[in-house]
């Protein structure tokens, strides 16, 4: 027994060490003539496949930036540190990054989760940080430094309940989300209030973390519940495997789900059972606009594959961020925050982008289908930020539609501010 | 009473993987003494390798042969990786006090995680379905999938062939004789070093079975997945009563139920399904304080 606490105490001390083992600096002291921007990302935890994507699509931006002459007639100097998709290493990499590499400003992370471990530290060091794709409303409210370009999950959840609620007329909805990621409690939260409010009604909630690998109990606890549809907000290694199950399990009903479903690996995990399942997300690669056709080239072009909305996200990410620092002139923290805040109508691939004084982006969400035959995402509609007239638009046929609904979502975008929450 | 049936299943099915796991650290515990925190890494090991022949050898092309390959050679590159830890990692450290053996265990289990984190990443990879995965309609909404049957038939052959070979054959002989007294087993001219090595073969290969297995179940893989199926099945392992064969088959079904019902059942009793890994670790707490020998541990038995 004693032995055995001991041996407790030691496995705790040896994760503890671990965690604190930091890899080497790769930063030191240059010359002034570059702009420091540091990055933070999961490039080889559970959900390194949103850190290499935002890396892609930073890098690419960056590349295109210092081909142009940079900012302010000063390069763009990327320095990316691995988090490991912990909390606590996202922690100690963005002060690596702040105080060793003195960065200027910082861009990441992905996860809700992970971003809300590592924004205090930079709200205190006063250095500005973009999220390309946190949508946690937390993220931002930890300080006045802290800015994301994507939707927050109030409305993303949302979205998803009024497209559970008007599109697939669902009466009533199961709910099974991750209990450790921020990002899937909140969109549960936001879903539950407002899919009640459409007069649905949530019949079963059930709950996994991260790397848990079995899901058939509780599939079998929802299936008894019989729900119309089932909302699973997580990220794609754990949706994967659930879809499969619930389909094994002789489940049909649609099931939905958010951005964190959207990578490659998803249809190695869960093949056809993918049929008749949706989600929302920042774009759709179909919609032909002529940012997002010239974004979607260049990104062919250099990485060999379709860009997600997370290399998308990260990409508005970084042009915010050079285009702020053209506006402020000045690597100087407090004004390059005014300027970052001050973003206004920029046209980036997600849609026209318009910082609120939440330090949100007001955007609009789109709802794709899943097609297991192509592996592909497909357009099924766009819906705008509460309060604009056509809050809900659903195209007859799939390429007017995506003209449209891009229209639409720009116009919607200039018109609402800061309704979103 | 579909419901129940279906989470029965479910259980057994999970139960069976922590079976096949709690059996390689009882076997070891029951000779060394020794609690081999690596054992759950490799379990993960295993499965690494039965990816490796799924894809590489076979192109993932699915068949009952290739299955069988793809779960003997896991087990084999298993086994030998296995043997070498021993070799390499205990033995030399095997004559200090037992807490050193120990600590050499976590450390071992923390290199072979960052090795494969390092060499495949830590993006979870996907295992190809080596069989044509059908769903059985039992009765009314109760349905087994080819998998789940697969997992059974396989744990009950491995650990009645693991029974064979403790208790008919020689070297099983040998390892009985070790687990009694490992110095008065060398007095009599027995090797107690190769059946050391033989047992953390038996061990590893029984861990990597489950590793292929669980694989086709679910299809991700990734460096952390031994980490709590380790946890559950030292519990699985603890609860049947540690050092004894028959009582880890019985810890990993007890305890695979017990997370399941707790899933399924532990909300009419106010108990949220997220509940599910406090489960095991309650339960492990409740043996060491009621009765620490296991429910089937006692000091008279004989141990492997």
């Amino acid at each position: 027994m004693r032995n055995f606490v001991l041996a407790i105490t030691v496995i705790f001390s040896l994760l503890f060490v671990s965690n604190c083992v930091q890899k080497g600096g790769n930063g030191g002291n240059d010359s002034g003539d570059t702009v420091k921007v540091g990055v933070y990302l999961d490039l080889s935890g559970a959900t390194s496949s949103y850190g290499k994507s935002t890396k892609n699509g930073i890098e690419l931006a960056v590349d295109e930036i210092n081909k142009n002459g940079g900012v302010n007639g000063k390069q763009i100097k990327l320095i990316v540190e691995d988090d490991q998709g912990r909390p606590e290493q996202a922690k100690t990499v963005i002060s690596k990054l702040i105080n060793q590499d003195k960065v200027h400003v910082v861009l990441g992370e992905v996860a809700s989760t992970n971003s809300l471990a590592a924004a205090p530290v930079a709200q205190e060091a006063k250095i500005p940080m973009i999220t390309p794709s946190s949508t946690n409303p937390k993220v931002t409210e930890i300080g006045d430094h802290i800015f994301r370009v994507c939707f927050i999950d109030p409305f993303q959840g949302g979205v998803m309940a009024k497209f559970a609620a008007n599109e697939l007329k669902a009466k009533t909805a199961a709910i099974f989300g991750d209990v450790q990621a921020d990002y899937s409690k909140g969109l549960e939260k936001f879903f539950t209030e407002e899919f009640t409010k459409l007069g649905g009604k949530v019949v079963s909630t059930q709950a996994y973390t991260q790397n848990d690998t079995d899901f058939k109990s509780q599939l079998t606890s929802i299936r008894q519940a019989n729900p119309d549809v089932i909302y699973v907000p997580g990220y794609y290694g754990e949706v994967g495997i659930i879809v499969k199950q619930a389909r094994e399990l002789g489940m049909k009903q649609p099931i939905l789900g958010g951005d964190g479903w959207d990578a490659p690996e998803l249809w190695n995990l869960a093949g056809n059972a993918l049929e008749n399942t949706y989600i929302s997300n920042h774009y759709s690669i179909e919609n032909p606009t002529p940012e997002i056709k010239k974004f979607v080239d260049a990104y062919k072009a250099k990485y060999n594959e379709d860009p997600d909305a997370l290399a998308a996200l990260a990409y508005d990410a970084a042009n915010i961020m050079a285009d702020s620092l053209k506006r402020a002139g000045t690597t100087e923290s407090q004004k390059l925050r005014d300027a970052i805040a001050s973003t206004k109508d920029f046209k980036g691939v997600t849609g026209s982008i318009t910082i609120n004084d939440k330090r949100n982006a007001v955007k609009p969400a789109v709802i794709l289908s899943l097609d297991p035959e192509s592996k592909s995402f497909k357009f099924k509609t766009t819906i705008a930020p509460e309060g604009s007239e056509s809050s809900e638009e659903k195209p007859k046929d799939e390429k007017a539609d995506a003209k449209a609904a891009n229209a639409n979502s720009s116009e919607s975008a200039d018109e609402k501010k800061d309704e979103d929450k | 009473m579909d419901t129940f049936v279906q989470q029965l299943i479910n259980g057994l099915t999970i139960g069976s993987i922590y079976a096949l796991i709690a059996l390689g650290y009882t076997l070891v515990y029951g000779i060394l003494k020794l609690i081999n925190f690596a054992h759950g890494d490799v379990y993960m090991v295993g499965a690494y390798m039965g990816f490796l022949i799924a894809v590489y050898v076979f192109g993932s092309q699915a068949s009952i042969f290739n299955f069988v390959v793809v779960l003997l050679g896991a087990m084999a590159i298993a086994a030998i990786i296995g043997m070498a830890i021993e070799r390499f990692a205990y033995r030399p450290v095997r004559k200090f006090s037992r807490m050193t053996t120990l600590i050499t265990a976590m450390g071992m289990s923390l290199f072979l995680e960052y090795l494969f984190t390092f060499i495949f990443s830590g993006v979870p990879k996907t295992f190809p379905l080596l069989i044509q995965n059908d769903n059985y309609n039992l009765f009314g909404e109760v349905t087994i999938s080819t998998t789940q049957i697969l997992i059974f038939m396989i744990a009950i052959i491995l650990m009645l062939g693991l029974e064979w070979i403790i208790h008919k054959t020689k070297i099983g002989k040998a390892m009985r004789a070790t687990s009694h007294n490992l110095n008065s087993a060398k007095l009599m001219g027995i090797n107690t070093d190769f059946v050391i090595a033989f047992t953390f073969a038996l061990g590893s290969a029984l861990a990597a079975a489950g590793g292929v297995l669980v694989a086709q179940y679910q299809p991700k893989i990734f460096p952390l997945m031994g980490l709590m199926a380790g946890l559950k099945a030292f519990v699985a392992a603890v609860l049947g009563g540690i050092g004894n064969v028959m009582g880890a088959v019985l810890g990993g079904l007890l305890i695979g139920m017990a997370e399941t019902f707790v899933v399924g059942y532990g909300h009419y009793v106010g108990i949220p399904s997220t509940y599910r890994d406090a489960v095991a670790f309650a339960i492990l707490i409740l043996v060491l304080l009621i009765r620490p020998a296991g429910l089937l541990g006692s000091n008279v038995q004989e141990k492997v």
